[in-house]
């Protein structure tokens, strides 16, 4: 009910367009309507990957035009209709999209965006070589119908309006579930989404693969429309530019911005192409240029976003004033901090065993043959100097950073060199040393991303999600954006992502690190809580007075190498912990 | 017969290939000039190329230098002069455009300021190639000279058959390209400026502590990168002709070249350049000229797959 709800903008859209479209008599117009749709859809396939992920696309001419070519290529040489020609478009374009995507997503950044450029121009100079520089749809008087060749042009648009609407109706799905949640949760921070437990490679190929799929099936439609295929036209630079252009000026990573761009550049360059393209040849490209130059400099996102923010501003005005008063009560008070650490102490059998694991980049040994068990419901405190191997040591057991040699066994099996998703998903939880919050969504939706790797539905996610941010004390903020939050609040949203994916183990890499002695107070009263419920975690940190609170084991690492292990009491006096912390001098002066 | 033949193919389309790579080496030092020392990917590479093809063809012409110089020796004057006229535009656009999604204004961006630079050279390239398309059509133009059609010949090497021809235009554009790049190198290696984009590559932050107007090295690195490769557009446009388009057919050549020298380092650009150039004119004999670009871009897609810090270069990319 909830999903058709927000369907609503859509089907008046699609409506008032419906409506427009019967009034409009004049030919150009119609077929300008329809283009305006066809670049809307195009636009949508590049949102979908690039709008989402994060990842810029330059390439999606080479799905469209595979599209364009199998479609009049089809009618040519087997008497393939377009009713047929489109959909198996869309699985050719899917295809190509995995076949593209399998290789390029090992690059990222500049080396994605170069790399995607290169695949319509290749294929452009391929289909100019095998001679099929210009190709024309065969007219079909005696089937109109079978192969779309009406004489109505309104026709046309209704198709392409039907398109539209199918294209719209699954962006809206993937936005709501938990793959839209998952391909933002990348755009934001691959590392911390691949912590959460995202199979981040696997989604971005869906996301690939669907995109490339709307592109196909797109540009088999637009052969229908315009009845002749060249390389230039389908291949070239200008329809992938069109594309991003579309969806960049509109508004990116949202359904509406691929509708608004199109609905003002298309008719804004087609008149202009039309009226003065006589004489000013590349107008069109010039417009395109100027609208990407302008928006880049003046709203980055897009049109929506730009829009959007100002009307949240201006509501935001309005709402503080009232809600000042209702807020103050519900004010960070987290769970009540027990006097008594009366924890049973903890005898569990391991579950997590890490024998012999090394690891060196170049000369620099960081992490050298450590060896340690955790017991179920135990706390393991790692403690060692700047550079001592601690946060490699967590990469190690994430699987961000691959061991050299040694194992990681949880509950028996070895996991060493499994990805990050993996590693969550058999229940290693994570914070990071230096934040890595998913900063444009809310705090909700941050622990959300945190949720679905062990939850069936959307709304378990949502429910274990609920209970983390209750559980750390942040239920009061849930709704604020994560980039707005404060230090201790983001440490928290962190502690609440890593808790509602329900892990075994909870590793915890300086959670108190620029913390004020207040704050630190804070959170680790919720630690503390987390212990108290028979959590097993592990953390590494500084502050050795906070540590020694907490922990029933320590296991000092220094220069990579375990120094000492063993109980708080006995770790802090050794003289080599002292050593290794305070300098040889120090420790000689003390003796 | 055969053997002869097949030999005196494959050392023509090495001469050629040295020869082209030389040019190229030259697009790419540009390339990578502005890579290596702002961290900006310049989309509009090649379009800035064909602007100094124009810029050269109107020097040539209606600026007198032909009239000055001769048809033999004044399209390469042309060429160079083409240089500081596209250092002028270079630098202008970086103050007036570039600069604000990169540099010190890009510290609050993170991330998307390296789209918001690709994206707004994306934007640069379409307003440049259909601006051309505007004001010159899309009629081929040249600023040939008549080296292009005469040629050394050198052999016959080997019984009386196998004989290499090199053609004067080129090797002329090559040893200019050589020349150019070797100016370059002592102004970065040796010069007050060099040791000032350098410091500014390194480390901005440090580099502004110093005393250093890093936004002024970025404009100046800018309009070198942008002037070395339009010098190099004007030595190919003494060889061949060229349009509003042309400037597509060279960006995946210059990207190829520096990612095969390793992103930022600008000596290993020019062997880039160099060694895209070779393939490319090997792959002439084995494929049709029509799949000569398409033969590049698998090669950079190769290249780019198995070793994107390239084969000189260390890693670049930022996680």
């Amino acid at each position: 009910m909830a999903f058709l709800r927000s369907l609503a903008p859509a089907i008046l859209f699609v409506a008032v367009y419906f409506v427009i479209s019967l009034l409009v008599t004049n030919s150009y117009y119609q077929l300008m309507m329809t283009l305006v749709l066809v670049w809307t859809v195009m636009g949508l396939s590049w949102n979908m990957l690039s709008g989402y992920t994060g990842l810029m696309s330059f390439g999606h001419a080479a799905f469209f035009g595979l599209g364009a070519y199998f479609s009049v290529l089809g009618h040519v040489h087997f008497g393939l209709s377009p009713w047929l020609a489109i959909p198996l478009a869309g699985a050719l374009g899917a295809v190509a999209g995995l076949v593209v995507g399998i290789p390029t997503f090992r690059l990222r950044g500049h080396y994605f965006a170069l790399s995607m450029l290169a695949y319509p121009l290749a294929l452009l100079y391929v289909f100019e070589w095998l001679g099929y520089q210009e190709v024309s749809v065969p007219m079909e008087r005696d089937h109109q119908l079978l192969y779309m060749q009406f004489e109505d042009q309104r026709i046309y648009t209704w198709l392409a309006l039907a398109l539209a609407f199918a294209v719209i109706v699954i962006t809206r799905m993937v936005e709501r579930s938990r793959f839209g949640m998952a391909l933002l949760a990348i755009k934001q921070n691959e590392a911390a989404a691949e912590a959460a437990g995202i199979d981040t490679t696997r989604w971005k190929l869906r996301a690939m693969m669907l995109s490339a799929g709307i592109a196909g099936a797109v540009g088999a439609f637009y052969t229908v429309v315009l009845l002749v295929v060249t390389p230039q036209a389908v291949f070239g630079v200008l329809v992938s530019a069109q594309a991003l252009t579309v969806a960049m000026f509109g508004g990116v990573g949202t359904v509406w911005g691929p509708v608004i761009g199109s609905l003002i550049l298309i008719p804004l360059s087609e008149t202009l192409h039309a009226e003065i393209g006589s004489w000013l040849p590349g107008i069109q490209g010039v417009i395109y240029g100027l609208a990407i130059v302008v928006v880049i400099l003046v709203a980055p996102e897009g049109i929506f976003w730009k829009a959007r923010d100002f009307v949240l501003k201006h509501r935001e005005r309005a709402e503080t004033a009232r809600a000042v008063s209702r807020r103050a009560p519900a004010a960070a008070a987290p769970l009540p901090a027990t006097a008594a650490p009366a924890r049973r102490a903890p005898e569990g059998k391991p579950i997590l065993e890490v024998r012999g694991l090394s690891k060196a980049f170049g000369g620099l040994k960081a992490v050298q043959n450590v060896t340690f068990s955790v017991k179920e419901g135990q706390i393991l405190g790692i403690i060692g100097p700047n550079g001592a191997g601690k946060t490699t040591l967590f990469n190690l057991l994430c699987g961000f950073v691959r061991p050299d040699s040694g194992e990681v066994l949880l509950d028996g099996v070895n996991m060493a060199g499994k990805p990050p998703h993996v590693m969550c998903a058999a229940g290693l939880g994570r914070t990071f040393q230096v934040m890595r919050p998913f900063a444009r969504m809310s705090v909700a939706d941050n622990v959300v991303v945190g949720a679905y790797v062990h939850a069936a539905t959307d709304a378990e996610a949502r429910a274990r999600a609920g209970q983390a941010i209750e559980r750390v004390g942040l239920a009061a903020i849930q709704d604020k954006i994560a980039g707005n939050l404060t230090t201790k609040e983001l440490r928290l949203m962190e502690l609440a992502r890593a808790l509602a994916g329900r892990p075994r183990i909870l590793l915890l890499d300086e959670t108190l690190a620029g913390l004020g002695p207040a704050e630190v107070g804070e959170v680790m009263a919720v630690i503390r809580s987390l212990a108290e419920e028979g959590a097993t975690i592990v953390i590494i940190e500084h502050t050795m007075k906070a540590m020694v609170q907490l922990v029933d084991h320590f296991l000092v690492l220094d220069h990579g190498e375990m120094l000492v292990e063993g109980e708080p009491e006995s770790v802090t006096r050794d003289p080599r912990v002292v050593e290794a912390y305070l300098g040889a001098k120090w420790s000689a002066a003390h003796a | 017969m055969t053997a002869a033949i097949l030999i005196e193919n494959i050392l023509q389309a090495l001469v050629a290939g040295l020869l082209i790579g030389a040019i190229y080496g030259l697009m790419c030092v540009g390339l990578a000039l502005i890579f290596g020392i702002m961290r900006v990917i310049n989309f509009a590479q090649g379009d800035f190329m064909m602007a100094g093809m124009y810029c050269a063809f109107f020097i040539f012409g209606p600026f007198g230098i032909s009239a000055l110089f001769g048809n033999v020796v004044g399209p390469y004057v042309a060429a160079i002069l083409a240089g500081p006229v596209l250092f002028v535009a270079g630098y202008l656009v970086h103050l007036f455009l570039v600069s604000r999604v990169s540099g010190t204004n890009t510290a609050t961006l993170e991330g998307e300021g390296h789209y918001a630079q690709l994206i707004l050279t994306l934007g640069l390239a379409l307003i440049l190639t259909n601006g051309a398309m505007i004001l010159f059509g899309s009629q081929p133009f040249s600023v040939r000279s008549p080296l292009a059609i005469s040629a050394w010949e050198i052999g016959p090497l080997w019984g009386d058959r196998v004989s290499v021809f090199v053609n004067k235009s080129r090797t002329v554009s090559a040893l200019i390209s050589v020349a150019t790049i070797a100016a370059l190198g002592w102004l970065v290696a040796r010069s007050r400026l060099g040791k000032a984009l350098r410091a500014s590559a390194d480390n901005p932050t440090a580099a502004i502590y110093m005393g250093i107007d890093v936004d002024r090295s970025h404009r100046i690195a800018f309009g070198l990168g942008i002037a070395i490769t339009a010098i190099a557009g004007g030595l190919l446009a003494t060889n061949y002709s060229f349009h509003p388009y042309v400037g597509l057919e060279y960006v995946i050549v210059m990207y190829a070249g520096v990612v095969l020298g390793g992103m930022g380092s600008i000596m290993g650009a020019f062997w880039g350049g160099m060694t895209i150039g070779l393939i490319q004119q090997m792959s002439t004999l084995v494929l049709p000229t029509q799949l000569q670009n398409t033969a590049i871009f698998v090669i950079f897609l190769v290249i780019v797959f198995f070793r994107p810090q390239g084969f000189l270069g260390r890693s670049a990319e930022r996680t």
